[in-house]
């Protein structure tokens, strides 16, 4: 990271602190908002949320790889995370699986060259009679089919 | 989305001004009121709520809290879903209530991550509220203070379970606390705290309008009142649908149209696996409890497969804490995996079924305790002709 | 602000309620309850686990461990506790109403032994190649519960890479059963914090942060999370196979220091009862091993407290005579690693407040290949120092690379108490039954003030006999020499001593009340820190700290397992032999003031001393890169 960066996380941490609080119950929305905005919690952000709660930096690492939404490295452009839970499984969650790795070229848990898509799978989305259902990034998309698929890549290009 | 039968309790005709109601009347008619209904709990362990109260209104403290466990991520459930977005002023009700009741002076609804698209909408209606002066200092001008803030997970089904939610509502990785002591006595902040699920709050100005006595006499003697159900699987019209405690599930069945039906899965991924031949059974405490989840399974499903997804499930979203869940849900995945692939003795097998009634027992929380459910129960069922395609 | 004031975790997760055993009778009075059908009577809040020692129950625990707070993972101590519909954890469970319990049902025994098979499913057990074979609660769990096949399978392979960065503390994650008391000894009890359960479910693990090398975290190497370990899954860094090489070496000459404490708790690792000390027979032991010289580490000891105590004496001097602004007060002692580097790390703007002495060990070392070299003509190239430790950061410190002094590495080798056991096993000999004998010259016997070391409070005691007596001429006032401020295991012990009559010389420091503090284990230590950072400490002259609880005797190179009883039965051997010793006193060591007669010639704190005998400390702050 340039020196220009790290001062301008720092100083977005801080205000996050001052607007969340300092006490360790800050912790989660504080990591909320950092996985929003740069779409990863690096290790130089965990370690200055640590510093500002007084807590370990390990605890926020912890934290960090406990919970299914943050994560620790860069992520692609389009994060797509198909649910793989039993409603959206029945409904052939594994043809729009096989949809998007023939389309995009890479298997689930990898990310293509151009950093623009990452494939995973998560945990039940709560939109079982909808199913299949997928995020990307923070949207839903529901009922989906192999057609459906290609034409959401489509509109993302 | 509407609820797609015709709603019993949760018909808007029946919300009247419970709420103005109870505030204006002493807190401990509301939990009196909330015990005398016979309200238990929706999030499928089914405790009763004014007891839960009760505990909380008696414990001498300097701080309270109220929490709605918005964190519903049991496979197959979207019932709260609806609550949420439909039934938001009367969610906010239930909580102001049981905060007027208890003596506390905050709420926090734990709102799971993946529903992140509902935070404006909720954002506004605790907006709205604040105007109207049900929210703030002062509620209809008592000496009765109360604000309520959304917090949000980021995806961990653990967190469902309410000392888990409070750990991470603490900022700690969504660990099950040892219990005793309960969240009423030691919750959030280690101060008393109500962890109620978003159907019983809004349950309660419902209750509080109608009366005790109309509630008791919906339901069975052991489940009063009605249950969300949020229906999904192989029927020809999934959603959301409100029934009384007793209907059976083969009736469910029909209501939504379900054909060719092998089983049913009651109570989501933590739930039993109910085969054809006990479809006459009712969904009640008595009988097969639920917090929502039904999915069912035509004959053309294989009960393994199904069994598999379950599993890999409880392997993932096990905190990892304690050793039965941990590493015993892995083992009860290693099985399925070996009667797939033809390698799993019968003996190995019922040594499987002998390692989950261990789960149930010794596991820290319900999480571990219920996890080993739908592989005793589709075992139990359907070991035969599991083994049968799998040699 | 500094990055040193890390708050108190509250590990709820992991903590059940503590109800003081002096106020729950008031509460709750007595409770009946019946364990296995017989009635007993228990105070209002006791755990099941206590109640069931109490009255001669066995329950199997894992993840328990006396000096940690409760956590109720393992769930091996489940019990049946009557009208409930799932087992309870005997550890986590307190009796507030009248219960009956069931230690041994079949539900219970079919249990515990379903999760036995499942920690063992788990665990790369390959026992006879472990160094905690015969040492292993989960080994004992296993025989215990009459494991006798793998019901779950085992692991074939390791998965995980072993951790071998540090100087210090090994890890090997396949034996790991996920017990968290290292968890709970790094961020609790030592509040260093450098373990942690990363990730969740089955890919749950204990390590650091970003999963990174021991090596490049904020490791202290205290080594506490080893002696809490239960199973082979955290060690130290064993250096006995280059000791063996070097002895076996004609060429080299292999000298052994040894500490106190190891020698107060190697009969452990023989079978003895703790308490006992085999200094002497210790000394047969290394001779016949092979090593060339024995050396008391209490020699350099007291040497520390000559170059250390003349040091605080040189400080209050400059305040309160010169009133140098600059001068560091309260001077802090140095001696142990564990606690140097965690001052390194979390108060690294705080240094100038460490005594420069070096540590025992390391003081030996320096004179070793310098001044022993010179009087018995051995070449240092070809001296091999070996420092028998309660220690495992002991280890990290001889690597220090400012430990040079020399002109070759002061010290080659650190050992601990445990290896050392082993080496003496390995060579067949039972150590309880030989004969004693002495140390060896030039460096001969110590004093009692350099063995109390050992103990928390130590350190302080011997530093204020010599410096009382050096200041006023007479004996410190306290009977027998035994200044029980000092002593017991507080975790954070405050006393002052007045001067009043002291040598014309000394007269800047008349009527002055001489105010120490004693703090054991890096917790109190942050305690204390915190407390000088806010400006409360101004008027204390001198603290002792010791990274371990209990001080060295409770070392992360130590016997396995270890309690607080253990480490009281160790201080207390070590202060019984201190009374029986002719010489208590520092100042009064022959030794000590040969040296300074013959080689040290400008006296402590001279030009020579400095180089030798004191050392310079690193800001390493606590960021990890």
């Amino acid at each position: 990271m340039l020196a220009s960066e790290v001062s301008a996380l720092n100083e977005e941490i801080q205000e996050l602190v001052q607007t969340l609080g300092n006490g360790r119950q800050a912790l989660m929305p504080i990591l909320q908002h950092i996985q929003r905005k740069h779409g990863y919690i690096s290790a130089h952000a965990q370690q200055e949320v640590a510093r500002l709660l007084k807590i370990h930096p390990v605890e926020v690492d912890g934290v960090v790889t406990f919970y299914a939404f943050f994560r620790k490295g860069r992520r692609a452009k389009y994060n797509i995370r198909l649910c793989q839970t039993i409603s959206c499984d029945l409904m052939n969650k594994d043809g729009i699986a096989k949809t998007f790795e023939r389309e995009l070229g890479i298997k689930f848990g990898e990310v293509t060259k151009d950093e623009k898509y990452s494939l995973e799978f998560i945990s039940c989305l709560g939109m079982c009679d909808q199913g299949p259902a997928m995020l990307i990034n923070n949207e839903v998309y529901t009922n989906l089919t192999p057609r459906k698929v290609v034409d959401i890549l489509n509109s993302l290009k | 989305m509407p609820i797609l039968n015709k709603p019993i309790i949760f018909d808007r005709n029946n919300f009247g001004n419970g709420f103005e109601k109870g505030i204006k009347g002493r807190p401990i008619d509301i939990v009196l009121e909330i015990r005398e209904s016979g309200l238990k709990g929706r999030g499928g362990a089914g405790f009763p709520t004014g007891t839960k109260w009760m505990l909380a209104a008696t414990a001498v403290s300097p701080k309270k809290y109220v929490i709605c466990n918005a964190d519903e991520g049991e496979p197959g459930t979207f019932k709260d879903r609806l609550l949420l977005t439909e039934y938001t002023d009367e969610l906010l009700q239930g909580m102001i209530l049981c905060g007027y009741a208890i003596g506390a002076k905050e709420g926090y609804i734990y709102l799971r991550g993946e529903y992140e698209y509902m935070l404006s909408h909720i954002n506004g209606v605790i907006n709205k509220f604040h105007e109207e002066g049900k929210l703030g200092k002062g509620i209809f001008g008592k000496n009765f203070d109360f604000d309520i803030s959304v917090r949000l997970g980021s995806g961990a089904y653990v967190c469902g379970e309410e000392s888990a939610l409070i750990e991470s509502l603490e900022g700690h990785r969504g660990e099950p606390r040892n219990r005793p002591p309960y969240p009423v006595n030691t919750g959030y902040m280690g101060y008393p705290t109500v962890v109620n699920n978003v159907e019983t709050l809004v349950s309660v100005p419902i209750i509080i309008n109608k009366g005790a006595e109309w509630f008791r006499n919906i339901g069975t003697e052991k489940s009063r009142g009605t249950k969300l159900l949020s229906i999904s699987g192989d029927v020809e019209r999934p959603g959301i649908y409100e029934v009384p405690f007793g209907t059976k599930i083969i009736d469910m069945l029909e209501m939504v149209r379900a054909k060719d039906t092998k089983a049913v899965q009651i109570g989501g991924a933590s739930g039993i696996c109910i085969p054809e031949e006990e479809l006459h059974r009712n969904l009640s405490f008595e009988d097969v409890p639920t917090g929502g989840s039904i999915i069912v399974f035509n004959k053309s499903r294989d009960m393994l497969k199904i069994l598999k997804n379950f599993m890999e499930f409880f392997t993932e979203e096990s905190c990892g804490q304690c050793t039965p869940c941990r590493v015993g849900n892995k083992k009860l995945l290693d099985g399925v995996n070996m009667i797939e692939q033809g390698k799993c003795s019968v003996k190995y097998l019922r040594e499987l079924i002998d390692l989950g009634r261990t789960m149930q027992v010794s596991s820290k929380c319900g999480l571990g305790q219920s996890s080993p459910n739908p592989f005793i129960t589709i075992m139990t069922h359907f070991g035969d002709e599991i083994l049968a395609e799998h040699y | 602000m500094t990055d040193s004031s890390f708050s108190t975790r509250i590990p709820t997760a992991q903590q059940s309620i503590k109800i003081d055993k002096g106020s729950a009778h008031e509460i709750g009075g007595l409770v009946d309850i019946e364990i296995n059908g017989k009635q007993f009577q228990v105070p209002f809040g006791t755990y099941i686990l206590d109640a069931c020692k109490q009255f001669d129950f066995h329950i199997p625990t894992l993840c328990y461990h006396d000096d940690l707070c409760i956590a109720g993972v393992c769930r091996v101590c489940v019990v049946e506790v009557e009208g409930m519909r799932t087992l309870q954890s005997a550890c986590t469970y307190p009796i507030t109403n009248s219960i009956k319990i069931k230690t041994t049902s079949e539900k219970v025994r079919k249990s515990r032994r379903h999760i036995i098979d499942l920690l063992l499913s788990d665990h790369y057990g390959e026992c006879y190649s472990c160094v905690r074979n015969n040492n292993c609660e989960l080994q004992s769990l296993a025989k215990e519960h009459g494991v006798d096949f793998y019901r779950f399978g085992h692991v074939q392979n390791p998965h995980y890479e072993v951790d071998n960065s540090s100087y210090s503390v090994v890890r090997d994650m396949n034996k790991c059963v996920l017990c968290r008391r290292c968890v709970r000894t790094c961020i609790d009890l030592q509040e260093v914090g450098c373990l942690e359960a990363l990730n969740r479910g089955y890919e749950t693990k204990i390590t650091t942060f970003m999963d990174k090398p021991l090596a490049e975290v904020i490791c202290i190497n205290c080594g506490q999370c080893i002696n809490r370990c239960p199973t082979g899954a955290l060690r130290a860094n064993d250096p006995s196979d280059a000791i063996w090489d070097a002895i076996d070496n004609p060429k080299k000459h292999v000298v052994i220091q040894t500490a106190p404490s190891p020698r107060a708790a190697i009969g452990e690792e023989f079978g003895l009862a703790p308490g006992r000390s085999l200094t002497r027979e210790l000394n047969t032991a290394l001779r016949m091993i092979g090593f060339d010289r024995v050396f008391d580490t209490n020699f350099t000891a007291d040497l520390t407290i000559m170059e250390e105590g003349t040091e605080l004496l040189l400080r209050l001097k400059s305040a309160l005579v010169d009133k140098d602004p600059n001068v560091k007060l309260p001077q802090f002692t140095s001696c142990s690693p564990g606690w140097v580097k965690f001052i390194e790390h979390f108060y690294p703007d705080y240094l100038d407040y460490l005594s420069t002495a070096k540590s025992p060990q390391q003081m030996f070392g320096a004179v070793l290949k310098t001044f022993y070299a010179q009087e018995t003509g051995v070449d240092p190239a070809d001296i091999v120092t070996v420092a028998v430790m309660p220690c495992s950061a002991k280890k990290f410190e001889c690597n220090r690379p400012e430990m040079n002094d020399s002109g070759f590495k002061d010290v080659d080798y650190g050992l601990t108490t445990r290896e050392l056991a082993q080496m003496i096993k390995e060579a067949g000999i039972n150590l309880p039954d030989l004969p004693k004998t002495g140390f060896d010259e030039p460096f001969g016997e110590a004093s009692g003030a350099g063995l109390i070391f050992g103990a928390t409070g130590g350190v302080m005691e011997a530093a204020l006999r010599t410096a009382y007596e050096l200041v006023t001429g007479r004996e410190v006032p306290f009977e027998n020499l035994n200044i029980t401020p000092c002593r017991g295991m507080d975790g954070v012990k405050e006393a002052s001593i007045k001067l009043e009559n002291v040598k014309p010389e000394w007269s800047f420091l008349e009527g002055i009340d001489l105010k120490f503090m004693i703090a054991h284990g890096t917790a109190n230590a942050k305690i204390v820190m915190d407390r000088l950072v806010a400006g409360e400490l101004n008027d204390v002259h001198f603290i002792e700290i010791m990274g371990c609880p209990g001080g060295c005797i409770g070392g992360g190179g130590q016997p396995i397992p270890t309690s607080s009883e253990i480490r009281a039965a160790r201080a207390k051997a070590i202060y019984d032999e201190d009374a029986g010793l002719p010489l208590r006193k520092s100042h009064e060591n022959q030794h000590v003031n040969y040296l300074y007669q013959k080689f040290l010639t400008e006296g402590p704190c001279s030009h020579l001393s400095h180089k030798l005998l004191h050392t310079h400390y690193t800001k390493r702050g606590s960021y990890i890169a």
